[in-house]
């Protein structure tokens, strides 16, 4: 089954950046996560797909830190995040890690380019030099003659290219995204995905790709599939790999 | 009323196609096919060569003389007005929709449930190669300097790619169901 799972492209031997170990999440009564395991290496590009309620999003939730699973554990280069103090958690959110959502979510009251230089500024840059790079950043996506707009202004590419760049600013080792193409037609899907994939490659950040799109599964360097909060049988073995 | 198509691709319709413009010998016909349908299996010579002598039987192509430029001597053709008349016909003819009746990956899934395998583990595997073709034509397309007919001929063979795989998908879900039908018959 290398052909789905395989091993990440280049066929790296160095130890995954981010490991997730035997994970579940129960909401309420539902379990969204029942035993989950996955490994994204340096650079890599992963998608994580399956159907509506398999587990997708909450399997992202946990490696980015933002939901803690019930059990099981989370690493990031050498740190356990399931564990982590909150507050060394938001600090490596903030500049370890970008994320990437169906709907944007930007800040609806900042201008674009206010948006894309928040996560510098929250993490101290000063202003003159996070306007700076995020206008560099604004460029790259082709979307710096929108920098003065309001996202209810933008068309749900051109917004999606806008959070890219924010989700790349600060040079995070990993981008989490969520359906990043969820809400777009293909053209500016395809638009979407090229640019992120394009870019990831050039800087060696790793994806967590999140999608029911096979077509946009397949932009990334391998696939790993759940199924009701599991691995489904093709990724057993990236299960097998991690957990052993 | 529409007329349908049922030929999977006819090579003398894109010839004639590529002698709208112009006369042209063989092998520049051939050499403008394969830029022109770089997704496309390359035109043999021989089958080029063949194809043209039929256009010229059938009163399609005549030849238009011949062109040495130096090397060896090339016969040009040109189209005729019966050509310019079929080719026009051609274009309009509706490719019949849904030409994939014999689909193999449900032969397959069937006779696995009749032989006692594991139809399952098959559909898994066969999702795996239509993924990492998918990945190799998306990888193709968005090439830097991919040209437009690169993309949309990757574009046709992702569509349908992706459409196995969601039957595939919808199949893997019923496989029960399929698995009483098939042993109850």
């Amino acid at each position: 089954m290398t052909t789905t799972n395989g091993e990440p492209s280049g066929g790296d031997t160095a130890p995954p950046l981010l490991t997730a170990r035997r994970l579940a999440k129960t909401y309420g009564r539902t379990p969204a996560l029942r035993g989950a395991s996955v490994a994204l290496r340096a650079g890599e590009i992963l998608a994580v797909t399956g159907a509506s309620g398999s587990g997708k999003s909450t399997l992202l939730h946990c490696l980015a830190g933002i939901v803690r699973p019930d059990a099981g554990t989370v690493e990031c280069a050498g740190e356990r995040l399931d564990t982590l103090p909150e507050r060394r958690l938001s600090e490596l959110r903030r500049t370890e890690f970008g994320v990437v959502f169906q709907f944007g979510q930007l800040i609806p009251e900042l201008t674009v380019l206010d948006n894309v230089a928040l996560p510098l500024l929250l993490a101290g840059t000063a202003r003159g030099a996070a306007h700076e790079r995020a206008g560099e950043w604004l460029e790259r996506f082709g979307v710096l003659g929108q920098q003065l707009l309001r996202p209810g202004e933008l068309s749900g590419g051109q917004a999606q290219r806008v959070s890219l760049a924010r989700a790349l600013v600060t040079g995070p080792k990993v981008v989490f995204a969520d359906e990043p193409t969820g809400a777009l037609d293909s053209l500016a899907g395809e638009q979407v995905m090229g640019a992120l994939t394009h870019t990831a490659r050039e800087s060696g950040t790793a994806v967590l790709l999140i999608t029911h799109d096979a077509q946009v599964a397949a932009y990334a360097d391998r696939e790993l599939r759940l199924s009701d909060g599991a691995l489904a049988a093709d990724g057993a073995e990236t299960s097998a790999e991690v957990t052993s | 009323m529409y007329r349908v198509h049922n030929e999977v691709m006819s090579t003398r319709h894109i010839l004639l196609g590529l002698l709208a413009g112009g006369p042209s010998h063989g092998y520049d016909l051939k050499r403008r096919h394969d830029e022109r349908f770089p997704q496309a299996r390359p035109l043999a010579y021989g089958q080029v060569y063949t194809t043209l002598q039929r256009l010229v039987r059938d009163g399609l192509a005549e030849v238009d003389g011949t062109d040495t430029d130096g090397g060896p001597e090339r016969t040009k053709y040109r189209t005729t007005a019966d050509g310019k008349h079929e080719l026009a016909d051609w274009v309009r003819q509706i490719s019949a929709p849904a030409p994939h009746v014999v689909n193999e990956i449900f032969a397959k899934v069937v006779v696995a449930i009749l032989a006692g395998g594991d139809p399952a583990a098959y559909l898994l595997d066969q999702r795996a190669a239509h993924m990492a073709r998918m990945r190799e034509l998306t990888a193709v397309k968005t090439a830097p300097g991919s040209d437009l007919s690169t993309v949309l001929s990757a574009d046709y063979a992702l569509n349908h790619l992706d459409a196995d795989l969601r039957w595939m998908t919808t199949t893997a879900d019923r496989l029960t169901t399929l698995t009483a039908e098939v042993d109850t018959a």
